[in-house]
């Protein structure tokens, strides 16, 4: 793959300073990049780091967390050199996000309208009436039938799947080059979960725009990306297309992560449980971070941490029994 | 006898004589008023459950599933009597509970208990774990302190949980973990029915798996009975016998699991059985797509409630509610396309 990627990340160590001198190493080494127009989803369990990953790429850390090295390239320039002032004009234009509950992400006290207006004006030069317009327009893309109506109403009158609406008109106002989704639909019942989900891959195809899915859920990852990460105490443990993790699964977390999910179509006994918890990120184990819970540990996983190697093309796994 | 034995003997047996049933919910309504005005006069009725009736036999996991607003919540706490049933019956053990007063409801209770979703909610965080377990017998038992100390730590150990971790506090646990800790509390008067209202849904894949398993065991340890709410279809299918479907506080569909997840019969099954993502990249299913949200179970709509939904839904689907239909086999439909009798 020789083309550009949209969004090249490199290196990122995203680390917390807690009381008492612990560091929690809440993203520790991360690379990766997204082409234009794909969907990347990461996957994995609370604490893994993917959601403040992608907070990281909107420098949305706060104390005690700092981003400590890396960088993190959109079209060829680093967001981390930029200014406070500069990356506020790229946050909502060029890079838009979208979060699971969107209750707390839409201000109360405000109407639709007025939100999804705020991001248009702030961005683009252009007068009241016609952000008007333009958020009414979007409105109806998003799927509400009385657009009218909807601009002067407030996110309480809505339900949770409308809110969730309200929000990706609100982020795609800009059109924006990459969309961050951080658990877009959990919050949601699967009837409307699989309306918006889909209402994110037509606006992906309508604007061409690329999608970082973040969400636990893998069969959101199999039904909507195409390439995925899955990631584990900070760090990605495998990457790879959509159809390989699932056909040709290769990390034990992963495995792990896949014998855990009930099944509708198949019958289990019992679920493969993977044992014990995700160690807190001030405290991983010296070796692999999966170490304490990998059924086939060995020796040298104890002593040190295995890179992330290309065990097949476009096939990458961080774990000793594949080198 | 293992579960599926039971199950199996409870179907064979269930036409004939009846007396494996654990507990019966007959025509079970429970409407909240709503207030307005100055006066705070009631001006209409959420009808968060209506009309429901079901048998849960001895043994076996009924699980209901349903999207947020569909009563499934609700059901659970009627059931228990943590709320009134605004009309209708609920049978334990053929008593009927529905109106005891709270001393006799005191006896039943011991036998019914609750895992709730949350686990840092429904536990009192100023409670050591031994405290919050041996609550229970305190309350309801004539133990003495080392007894109940001692069943406590049987407990804990039980649930997987270290007998150390007595005297640790509900913080210094993970949410699987504290989930366990609510289940050996639920344990702790040798209950026969748990109502489990989405005991998992708020862990991790890997520990919602712990958890389901360790539930499954302890059913065939203690011989549980378990009512399983939850809005995870496939979680629902992994550990029901049964499942029973609710739309806006109706049941649409009950069948034995492998009916109902194998044929699906009221399109709302259907459409929801086909939204769940799959994690199956090979073999798509095709989706039922349905459009809009929950109508408000304040103003449910005339007739069948879904539909306004339904994509297959005809004239006598406004005018005429469709009751529970026995397709054979145990599999129960509410739904116009199955019971034309008159046409």
């Amino acid at each position: 793959m020789t083309q550009n990627p949209l969004l090249d990340v490199e290196g990122l160590k995203t680390y917390f300073y807690l009381e008492d001198n612990q560091v929690a190493k809440a993203v520790d080494g991360v690379d990766f990049y997204i082409n234009p127009g794909e969907t990347l989803a990461i996957v994995g369990e609370s604490g893994s780091g993917k959601s403040i990953t992608s907070l990281s790429i909107m420098q949305l850390i706060n104390k005690p967390g700092k981003i400590i090295d890396g960088t993190i390239t959109l079209e060829e320039e680093n967001l981390l050199k930029k200014t406070g002032k500069q990356m506020s004009k790229i946050r909502g234009n060029d890079i838009a996000m979208i979060f699971q509950e969107p209750m707390t992400a839409l201000n109360p006290v405000y109407t639709i309208g007025n939100q999804i207006m705020e991001t248009i004006r702030k961005h683009k030069n252009v007068s009241k009436k016609e952000a008007q317009e333009r958020a009414i327009e979007l409105l109806r893309v998003v799927g509400f039938p009385r657009a009218e109506e909807i601009i002067n109403e407030y996110p309480h009158q809505l339900s949770g799947g409308m809110r969730q609406r309200a929000m990706i008109a609100m982020a795609i106002s800009c059109e924006p080059k990459l969309l961050i989704a951080d658990e877009p639909s959990t919050a949601l019942d699967v009837t409307i979960q699989a309306q918006i989900l889909d209402l994110l891959a037509e606006m992906k195809e309508r604007l061409d725009m690329a999608i970082l899915l973040i969400t636990h859920d893998l069969g959101v990852v199999a039904e909507y990306a195409d390439r995925v990460l899955v990631m584990y105490g900070g760090q990605i443990v495998e990457e790879t297309a959509v159809e390989q993790i699932f056909e040709n699964t290769k990390h034990p977390y992963t495995t792990g992560l896949l014998d855990s999910l009930p099944s509708l179509e198949k019958d289990m006994k019992r679920l493969g449980a993977i044992k014990g918890t995700v160690p807190p990120a001030h405290s991983f184990p010296k070796g692999c971070r999966f170490s304490s819970r990998c059924p086939h540990v060995m020796e040298r996983c104890l002593e040190s941490n295995p890179d992330l190697n290309e065990v097949e093309s476009n096939h990458k796994v961080r774990c000793y029994l594949y080198n | 006898m293992s579960q599926q034995q039971v199950y199996k003997q409870i179907t064979e047996n269930r036409e004939e004589t009846d007396n494996n049933v654990l507990v019966q919910v007959d025509h079970m309504k429970k409407y909240f008023p709503i207030k307005g005005g100055i006066l705070k006069r009631t001006v209409g009725h959420v009808k968060a459950v209506d009309d429901v009736s079901l048998t849960i036999h001895k043994g076996e996991t009924l699980g209901v599933v349903g999207e947020s607003g569909s009563g499934k919540s609700t059901l659970g706490r009627v059931i228990l009597r943590l709320l009134e049933p605004t009309e209708g019956k609920i049978l334990f053990e053929d008593n009927d509970i529905s109106h005891l007063g709270n001393r006799k409801l005191r006896d039943y209770r011991k036998n019914m208990q609750i895992v709730f979703q949350d686990p840092y909610a429904s536990l009192n965080s100023k409670m050591s774990v031994g405290e919050l377990v041996e609550e229970p017998l305190l309350v309801n038992t004539s133990m003495s302190k080392s007894e109940r100390k001692e069943k406590a730590v049987d407990l804990i150990e039980k649930v997987g949980l270290r007998a150390s971790d007595r005297t640790k506090y509900p913080h210094e646990f993970s949410g699987g973990q504290r989930q366990r800790i609510s289940i050996a509390r639920a344990l702790a008067l040798n209950p026969k029915f748990i109502i489990c209202d989405e005991p998992v849904s708020a862990l991790d894949v890997s520990i919602q798996a712990q958890v389901l398993n360790l539930m499954a065991d302890l059913q065939d340890e203690f011989d549980l009975t378990y009512l399983f709410i939850a809005h995870d279809l496939s979680v629902v299918k992994h550990i029901s016998d049964r499942v029973a479907v609710m739309y806006l506080g109706r049941i649409a569909e009950i069948a034995p699991k492998k009916s109902l997840y194998d044929n699906p019969l009221h399109p709302y099954t259907q459409a929801l059985l086909s939204s769940v993502p799959s994690t199956d990249v090979k073999n798509r299913r095709e989706k039922i797509k349905l459009s809009g949200d929950l109508p408000s179970p304040a103003n449910p709509p005339s007739g069948c409630v879904f539909r306004t939904r339904c994509p297959r839904a005809h004239d006598r689907c406004s005018v005429e509610r469709p009751e529970l239909t026995n397709m054979g086999d145990g599999h129960y439909v509410a739904c116009h396309l199955y019971d034309n009798t008159d046409t």
